[in-house]
């Protein structure tokens, strides 16, 4: 029997008993569905974290300060002074893993423009933080190495400042006082959005390093830096340029074996990568859980052919009698139940999509749909008709032409 | 004369349990081309068993079966699907259509499993409805045909295939007796122009109308008569 007859029995079947058949793929929809939506939120949440990760830029080693023990007293990390301007500078010229590295100094400060102010934070940096960022400028220019060297007086703006201060003005050439100094805008940074613990990365001013430490911090030790940022050369570098950071600084300063280090060194890659983990697991979780009802759907779609083929057996007896063969009769049945998965697989698949679409728009959660996830449920909805057809089908083929013609 | 069946010394014993039953006991006869056969019998006379054989739904315990000149004993079930598709037609006490299926598809059914391809399918399928008398019916179903007229699809579906025997089992049992007259006269009509029938009936006036009667009784044959 050609294909395309059995497709038309198959479908005249379905048709039957409409709602019957609608029923049987209710089970294959909402599994289908559950699995699309799932996957989609799933990938929304990873893709907000490579986000991240390409926001705070890649293969990013943090050097803070740490906790130094005088008397007895343990004191917190990054609150002592102990990194300075001139161990970042060991660190570009000694250590061979890293590519760049970027030391900051972070303060709060009321900025203020005509009759706007706007409280917000500080940065003094070199022009290396924004390589390491991945950090481009949308207006004017960014900071160079000569403002640094000269300690001018000059700032960029981050998205959110620009917007409080200036609104539709443009910012660049517009002198801000930070702490009654003046400064010149040389320049708006493009938007960057939330850091990983969800802080606005926009609402920051950076100003060259020298400046921020002669005039804005004005401690007496005027070398102190807060934190600096370490790029490695590759992923693969990472690790060396960590340790070679390591060794440098405990030779800087005098770290012995047993003493307890002066600073404190974090990946910042690994901890997003530890949530995109998680992340993943989470959605591998939810996506199993959406199987498991798929294989609820599809024990209802053997349940109700075996009632169907209980049904039909005189046609199985007429159709045998006038010579289908066994193989005939399989494929009938297993059309039947492949068809009613598959059609219940894209009506699931629209249904996620537009489920997926809902929570997005809801909760304000980015999801993605990829080809591959339609794919990969439209595949599994027919394997499900494939498994589940495939014993009532089998018991169809095997009926006696004899009994079954006399079946009432 | 050539036969077109010929069964030798046919024996079927069901098993059930322990207990064996012998429902025909060494059957042996054979039917020429053209033939117009009765098999009559009272019910457990074994002459549903031979249909059974006959039609290659069944197999026999021994003996030997030849149908148009092929041994069909030794066949498989795919094997005899395929005999059962290209040599026989059925006619049906309860006309066995498909429900909710048009006449013309449902004529058309041997010939699907036959591969024969649609158009031809269709032309083949109008030409045994006309020549039934359907004419215009094409598309009705089922239920909207009379019992007469579900008959003459069944017998149209069984000739669509050109088959060299047409099996019929009580074909007028589900007809008033004007409509069972109609129907043994197209049998006759049919005969005349050459088919082979086979009929299982237990009225002696539908038999009436074949030219050689075989009676069973027990389990074998205790009179072939020609008129």
């Amino acid at each position: 029997m050609d294909m395309l007859q059995t497709l038309k029995i198959a479908l005249r079947a379905l048709r039957t008993n409409k709602m019957r058949s609608f029923l049987t793929m209710l089970g294959i929809i909402i599994g289908i569905a559950a699995v699309i939506a799932m996957m989609a939120v799933g990938a929304g949440a990873s893709h907000v974290i490579a986000q991240q990760i390409a926001s705070i830029g890649s293969n990013i080693i943090l050097v803070i300060p740490g906790s130094t023990t005088s008397g007895g007293i343990r004191v917190g990390s990054g609150s002592t002074q102990t990194l300075t301007s001139d161990d970042v500078k060991a660190i570009i010229a000694e250590c061979p893993s890293v590519e760049f590295a970027a030391p900051s100094v972070r303060t709060t400060s009321q900025v203020i423009y005509g009759n706007m102010n706007w409280s917000t934070v500080v940065m003094g940096t070199t022009p290396e933080l924004f390589d390491i960022r991945e950090w481009g400028v949308v207006n004017g220019r960014s900071i160079g190495q000569q403002d640094v060297d000269g300690a001018a007086k000059v700032c960029l703006l981050g998205q959110t400042v620009a917007e409080n201060l200036f609104g539709e003005e443009d910012p660049v050439g517009k002198i801000v006082r930070i702490k009654k100094v003046p400064f010149t805008v040389i320049g708006v940074l493009e938007r960057k959005g939330q850091s990983p613990q969800g802080q606005d990365q926009d609402d920051s001013i950076f100003v060259p390093l020298k400046t921020d430490q002669r005039n804005l911090v004005r401690s007496q030790f005027t070398n102190t830096v807060g934190a600096a940022r370490v790029k490695a050369k590759s992923k693969e570098l990472l690790d060396n340029a960590e340790q070679e950071v390591q060794s440098l600084l405990n030779q800087r300063h005098r770290i012995t074996n047993g003493k307890e280090p002066d600073y404190t060194i974090r990946n910042l890659s690994e901890i997003l990568a530890v949530a995109e983990q998680s992340s993943r697991a989470m959605s591998l979780l939810l996506g199993s859980v959406a199987s498991i009802s798929l294989i609820v759907g599809g024990i209802g779609i053997m349940n109700i052919m075996l009632v169907s083929v209980t049904e039909r057996t005189r046609e199985i007896g007429i159709r045998m009698a006038i010579g289908a063969r066994r193989n005939d009769i399989l494929m009938q049945f297993m059309t039947e139940a492949v068809l009613l998965t598959m059609i219940g697989g894209i009506i699931g698949i629209g249904l996620g999509a537009g489920g997926a679409m809902v929570v997005s728009k809801m909760l304000e959660w980015p999801t993605l749909i990829s080809v591959q996830s339609v794919t990969i449920a439209f595949l599994f909805s027919a394997a499900v008709g494939i498994f589940f057809g495939f014993y009532p089908a089998r018991k169809a083929a095997r009926l006696n032409p004899i009994d079954a013609l006399r079946y009432e | 004369m050539d036969s077109v069946i010929s069964l030798t010394d046919i024996r079927r014993v069901f098993t059930m349990g322990d207990q064996q039953f012998e429902a025909l006991k060494g059957v042996s006869f054979s039917v020429s081309a053209g033939e117009f056969v009765a098999i009559m019998g009272a019910s457990g006379s074994g002459k549903s068993t031979c249909m059974n054989i006959l039609g290659c739904l069944d197999r026999p315990t021994t003996g030997e079966y030849r149908l148009d000149g092929v041994d069909v004993g030794s066949m498989n079930h795919d094997q005899l699907a395929d005999i059962r598709n290209s040599k026989l037609g059925f006619v049906f006490q309860g006309f066995n259509l498909l429900p909710r299926t048009p006449a013309v598809e449902n004529v058309e059914l041997p010939l699907v499993y036959a591969k024969v391809p649609a158009k031809e399918r269709r032309q083949r399928a109008l030409a045994a409805m006309e020549h039934v008398g359907l004419n215009g019916k094409e598309n009705n179903h089922p239920t909207q045909l009379s019992g007469g007229q579900q008959q003459r699809v069944a017998i149209a579906r069984a000739l669509v295939n050109s088959p060299a025997v047409i099996l019929a089992d009580e074909p007028t049992g589900n007809l008033d007796s004007a409509t069972s007259e109609e129907i043994m006269n197209l049998f006759n009509e049919l005969n005349r122009n050459g088919i082979t029938i086979i009929m299982v009936t237990h009225e002696p006036d539908v038999a009436a109308h074949a030219a050689r009667r075989i009676t069973f009784r027990d389990g074998s044959i205790i009179a072939d008569t020609r008129a």
